[in-house]
């Protein structure tokens, strides 16, 4: 009984962050200790509004400062049946802030009955950054159709938000908004606005060192989505070496040997029933 | 030997802070690798073979994120058997280079003869001596034949300290490089005893194929390396250039 009570009063605050050893690492920092590094996705991700919906691109490429950790990642995630988003910057703020307030719009969604609308994700989405004054280091380019139509919105790590008809994000947003800028129009076809997207996360892929490897694509349209994963594929491995590789035995010296035998194998006896 | 001191010349350890300066490092932009980390050339590698050495670099040139060009050479031929291959700060390479050009104008003139390749590699390393406090941001792979006709390989840090060894690899892509060389060309361990020769075994064809094939291996890997990969060969039949492609992203 009396441990039960304990527990009820130690009971762990809900949801939210651990900050326990934020003191322990300021020490460790102060004595010279390097702090790990975190996964970023250095990315290029886009979207834009045609004239059915919204279609979001991204690159695949994961990186740990200069080696690339991922070749073939996924940078668009689901947040509803009707809404999906793009993430750069650490990788697991970007994929726990898009898993967090999809599984609120799913409850909201048991809650209401009804469809998911894009401007609730991005409440949700900027609220949670803004608290964490950009300590949360997500950026991302939201996208979806609803009963009010397409949308298309850019979400900064600090909570400020932009509602734009194209947009993009990561470190190669410039390359890619240069395509964008360029050539993008109002009224683009389904084809016209795939091929524009790519355009534009090539430009970032073979212009910006941070992004890499292949594209991909989600068309959203009302009632309907297609979710292109590896649309793309441009950058195949160059070369093969024609013969294969042969890896001696003994590179490593054996400096002893000893041989464990294995036990004998246990038998058990049946014996009573142990007692209530 | 001088005891090598790569972790603190390493282009990589590019700290990020702006913390105040302290040491004489913080205040000379060429020892500082915030700034020397800008304009650098990568990867390059060299193997040395019983009549032949292959020394390869990639052609990229970039800064941060961004690449500035694709085709830009870090292979530069010193004498007519020996060639060198530079990572690091794109402005001291160049200006190493044309400061041993020099030197070796002076050489030509004074002794009517070419530098051999171990001749250049001494004087590769008094140049970068020369400015130790004050070095060439250069990481430097000397390739070519000696006097015997035998494939030499000679390999730097900044500021002088090299050895001759039978294969090397310098730059970003290195540390994914230098284990498949260890692996391929040095198969008896260095812990054996007695102590196995480290003359790498392959063919000049076989070479060229697994320089080709590392650099595919490190471009898939390491942001820094790509585009192209030059290769020079050397042997007796004088100089012969190659190019492979590689991903662009």
């Amino acid at each position: 009984m009396g441990v039960l009570v304990k527990e009820a009063i130690d009971v762990p605050p809900k949801g939210g962050f651990n900050f326990d050893l934020c003191r322990r690492n300021e020490m460790l920092l102060k004595k010279g200790v390097q702090p790990p590094s975190f996964r970023k996705t250095g990315t290029t991700i886009v979207g834009l509004v045609f004239q059915d919906g919204v279609i979001l691109g991204a690159d695949t490429r994961a990186t740990e400062g200069p080696i690339v950790c991922d070749k073939n990642c996924e940078k668009i995630h689901y947040m509803a049946p009707n809404i999906y988003c793009c993430g750069a910057g650490t990788a697991a703020d970007t994929e726990a802030v898009t898993d967090m307030v999809s599984s609120q719009l799913q409850l909201h969604r048991y809650a209401t009955g009804r469809e998911s609308r894009v401007i609730t994700a991005l409440t949700l989405l900027k609220s949670h950054l803004f608290s964490y004054q950009g300590h949360v280091s997500a950026a991302l380019v939201l996208g979806g159709v609803d009963v009010t139509g397409p949308h298309l919105h850019t979400i900064y790590p600090h909570g400020s938000t932009d509602t734009l008809p194209f947009a993009t994000m990561g470190s190669g947003s410039l390359a890619a908004m240069a395509v964008f800028e360029s050539k993008y129009r109002e009224g683009l076809s389904r084809e016209e606005g795939i091929r524009l997207v790519c355009e534009a996360i090539c430009s970032g892929i073979f212009n910006d060192l941070g992004s890499g490897s292949n594209v991909d694509v989600c068309v959203i349209t009302k009632g309907h989505k297609d979710y292109l994963r590896n649309h793309m594929l441009p950058n195949p491995r160059t070369y093969v070496s024609s013969k294969g590789y042969s890896f001696a035995k003994g590179q490593t010296e054996v400096l002893s040997t000893k041989i464990m035998p294995l036990r004998e194998k246990v038998e058990v006896i049946e014996g009573d029933v142990m007692e209530e | 030997m001088a005891s090598k001191q790569h972790a603190n010349w390493s282009p990589y350890d590019n700290n990020g802070g702006y913390e105040k300066p302290k040491t004489l490092s913080d205040l000379l932009p060429s020892l500082n690798p915030n700034v020397a980390f800008q304009f650098s050339c990568r990867t390059c590698v060299a193997i040395a073979g019983s009549d032949y050495c292959v020394i390869a670099a990639d052609t990229r040139m970039s800064t941060g994120y961004s690449i500035l060009t694709r085709e830009y050479s870090k292979i530069c031929k010193l004498a007519d058997k020996s060639v060198m291959a530079s990572s690091g700060f794109q402005a001291d390479v160049k200006a190493l280079q044309k400061n041993l050009a020099a030197r070796h104008l002076i050489y030509q003139h004074q002794h009517n003869k070419q530098m051999s390749c171990p001749a250049m590699a001494q004087l590769l390393s008094n140049t970068l001596y020369y400015k130790r406090f004050f070095p060439y941001y250069a990481f430097n792979v000397l390739g070519g034949l000696d006097i015997e006709g035998k494939g030499c390989v000679f390999t730097y840090d900044a500021v002088g300290s090299y050895e001759r060894v039978g294969y090397s690899a310098q730059g970003s892509g290195s540390t994914l490089i230098m284990p498949v060389l260890d692996n391929q060309l040095k198969s008896p361990s260095p812990l054996l005893l007695p102590a196995k020769d480290a003359v790498t075994p392959l063919s000049e064809m076989e070479a060229v194929d697994l320089v080709k094939d590392v650099f595919a291996s490190a471009t898939e890997r390491d942001i820094y390396t790509g585009d192209r990969v030059e290769i020079v060969i050397v042997n007796a039949g004088g100089i012969r250039r190659e190019y492979t492609d590689l991903r662009k992203d």
